[in-house]
């Protein structure tokens, strides 16, 4: 949707109507609806449009947008929230330059930009009837969480559904009440390690690819979808590839610096793919050649 | 096919005006040719032309009246279509919200004269960034189309010139409203005037025109010839994505970068380098702000940062980012090569780098000798 009026907006500023919607360079209003804290440096921002809360956002998981802290400048935050739960939007952000530093000071009711949705999403559609393993390296659990919510949502359409998740430790573990709940509620084999313990904690150590020796799906049948840190998903694809599971069923996701996010500033070029237009989820077939190759 | 002299090639700039075209042409500026707005063929580089070489540009006085003898300078008709700097809008705070305004309702009306062949394939790869299936930039399609392309072919070839090995040149095949060539024989000194569009032909219905004869085509197609056969540098095309794609651990890339200053004067001069960057600025009261869109290289350190790192830090990195899209990635980007054998690149590199030298080195020197 959000595409096709883009693509027409050329032929929209020659009528001099609806200019100012219909230009992508140009930030929408939204408002905080709720802002919280999910761990000492992450937090999540609900959204809904300004003076329209009842519009719907209309995006695909592994989508993001462009969020503007006004004066400050943008960020490319991933979508968290359900895609079917069209009226609110939800971004996990790591508290981490100076937008997102801007960003975790918000207080519900002001206002903020919004550009998007952008982007390709997570294959979900063809991997019907095939076991499903994501796996997740710290804020990368953000941009996997509206896949995980559509998959449990269908669960009866997916084979055995593993999710292994990597954080720093104990206490940057995000969604913890719902990770806990959908333990209970829904068939699937959750796996979380953190690389350095506390005395609370008694579950895994080490990195999240040793997960891998736990699961049981039938690499013949699986699709895997990997979000993380750029080293985390090497050694993850690896590790998958070792286990059996082809290189075209494997997803990741990349970051890279994002100024337009439309194909026009050229930063986010990775190889010959733009990642924001042609990206964030990519096959990993398609970067299989350049996926190990210093400061491409 | 048409020619035409002095005093009517000064009349189309007037008739030009007369439709509310902003005529731009080569002007000289700081000892170089650069592109401005033009009242009159008076404004124009008569009996100038210019010497390149890697890392060298100087002008030439002539011993004729040549209007466009110089080849290509230091700016390309980019700077027109794709500012350099541009506001894209403008905030204002307004309760914990703000308003945002366009700020580019302006639609220039631009006439092109003097753009070159090399110069024009730029334009078309730029359109292809610009409109890209998915996203169309309408600042830059505004622009771009009202514009009128007067073409003028190349009888000189500038040291640094390789639009042969491109076929990006010397002669305009398509994409112009009119073309021009220049012909200066003994005592004789007209324009070759060909038709592109039909625009063009209306605007040239209001010229003197004669119809050329076959002598007078024949010193025009002579003239251009002239150019392709003095073009002394080349680059052998064949292969080159995967040459490049194949390379990305060639020692090559360390030499270059011993001699790069990453000063990106490479992707400033160059007339399809795209990349721009996004800066917000604010007033001091922090109520005002303003959105503007600059030139960025891939060269800068900044243009590969995220908060949490940086993509590419090392020079060689930066270097082989950008022989590499020129050249490669952007065959798979745009279907097209991203280099148009224009020569600026060469000419303006401060330390002489030479990117057909470099894609010779690439093809000559196995990369398993120093690995």
């Amino acid at each position: 949707m959000f595409l096709n009026v883009c693509k027409h907006f050329t032929k929209m500023t020659e009528n001099k109507s609806g200019l100012i919607k219909s230009d992508p360079m140009i930030p929408e209003s939204v408002k905080v609806k709720k802002i919280f804290w999910e761990t000492e440096d992450v937090f999540t921002i609900e959204l809904v449009y300004d003076g329209e809360e009842k519009r719907n956002f209309n995006f695909k998981p592994g989508q993001f947008n462009m969020l503007y802290a006004f004066g400050v400048g943008e960020s490319a935050i991933s979508i968290s929230s359900d895609s079917t739960k069209k009226g609110s939007l939800l971004h996990t952000i790591h508290k981490v330059g100076y937008v997102t530093s801007e960003l975790s000071k918000l207080k519900k009711g002001d206002i903020i930009g919004l550009r998007g949705p952008f982007g390709s999403s997570w294959p979900l559609e063809d991997a019907k009837g095939k076991d499903i393993c994501i796996i997740v390296g710290g804020i990368g659990l953000a941009p996997l969480r509206p896949a995980i919510y559509h998959i449990l949502k269908h669960r009866k359409q997916y084979g055995k559904f593993t999710l292994l998740y990597g954080a720093r430790t104990p206490r940057d573990i995000l969604y913890p009440v719902e990770l806990e709940s959908w333990k209970k509620k829904y068939d699937i084999q959750l796996e979380i390690t953190v690389d350095r313990s506390d005395s609370t904690w008694r579950g895994h150590v080490g990195v999240v690819t040793t997960l891998l020796n736990y699961v049981d799906c039938n690499p013949d049948n699986t699709r895997a979808m990997v979000c993380g840190p750029e080293i985390m998903m090497k050694y993850a694809v690896d590790e998958l590839i070792k286990h059996g599971v082809a290189e075209k069923e494997i997803y990741v996701s990349l970051e890279r610096n994002m100024k337009c996010a439309l194909g026009f500033c050229g930063h986010c070029q990775y190889g010959p793919s733009f990642v924001c237009k042609d990206g964030p989820v990519f096959s990993f077939s398609k970067v299989t050649d350049i996926f190990e190759i210093k400061e491409l | 096919m048409k020619t035409l002299d002095k005093i009517n090639l000064e009349k189309l700039i007037g008739i030009l005006k007369q439709e509310n075209y902003t005529v731009i042409g080569p002007v000289i500026k700081d000892g170089a040719v650069v592109y401005d707005e033009i009242d009159s063929i008076k404004d124009l580089p008569e009996g100038w032309e210019d010497e390149q070489e890697a890392g060298y540009y100087r002008l030439k006085k002539r011993n004729d009246n040549a209007l466009f003898s110089y080849v290509v300078g230091p700016q390309s008709w980019k700077k027109f279509l794709f500012p350099q700097k541009l506001k894209l809008w403008q905030a204002v705070r307004e309760g914990r919200g703000f308003n945002i305004e366009n700020s580019n309702s302006a639609e220039p009306k631009y006439a092109f004269l003097g753009i070159r062949s090399c110069e024009l394939k730029a334009v078309f790869i730029q359109d292809k960034v610009f409109d890209n299936g998915m996203f169309a930039d309408s600042y830059y399609n505004n622009i771009r189309k009202n514009i009128f392309i007067i073409s003028v072919n190349c009888t000189r070839a500038a040291g640094t010139c390789f639009c042969v090995s491109m076929k990006t040149g010397p002669k305009a095949k398509n994409g112009f409203d009119l073309a021009l060539t220049e012909v200066i024989n003994n005592n004789e000194h007209y324009f070759v005037l060909e038709q592109g569009s039909e625009k063009g032909t209306e605007i040239a219905s209001k010229l003197e025109t004669n119809d050329a004869d076959d002598k007078q085509i024949k010193a025009a197609e002579a003239a251009v010839k002239n150019a392709e056969l003095n073009m002394k540098r080349t680059m052998n095309t064949a292969g080159i994505k995967e040459l490049l794609y194949n390379n990305h651990d060639h020692p090559i890339w360390s030499q270059i970068a011993s001699r790069c200053l990453s000063c990106a004067n490479c992707t400033m001069v160059c007339p399809t380098c795209f990349c721009s960057n996004i800066e917000d600025t604010t007033d001091l009261t922090g109520n005002h702000t303003e959105r503007w869109r600059r030139w960025d290289s891939c060269f800068s350190l900044d243009y590969s940062k995220v908060a949490g790192g940086n993509f590419r830090t090392s020079v060689k990195a930066r270097y082989r980012q950008w022989m590499t899209h020129k050249l490669a990635s952007w065959i798979d980007q745009f279907g097209i090569s991203g280099c148009v054998g224009c020569g600026r690149c060469i000419t303006w590199c401060p330390v002489g780098i030479d990117l057909t030298k470099e894609v010779e080195n690439l093809r000559n020197s196995p990369k398993t000798i120093n690995k």
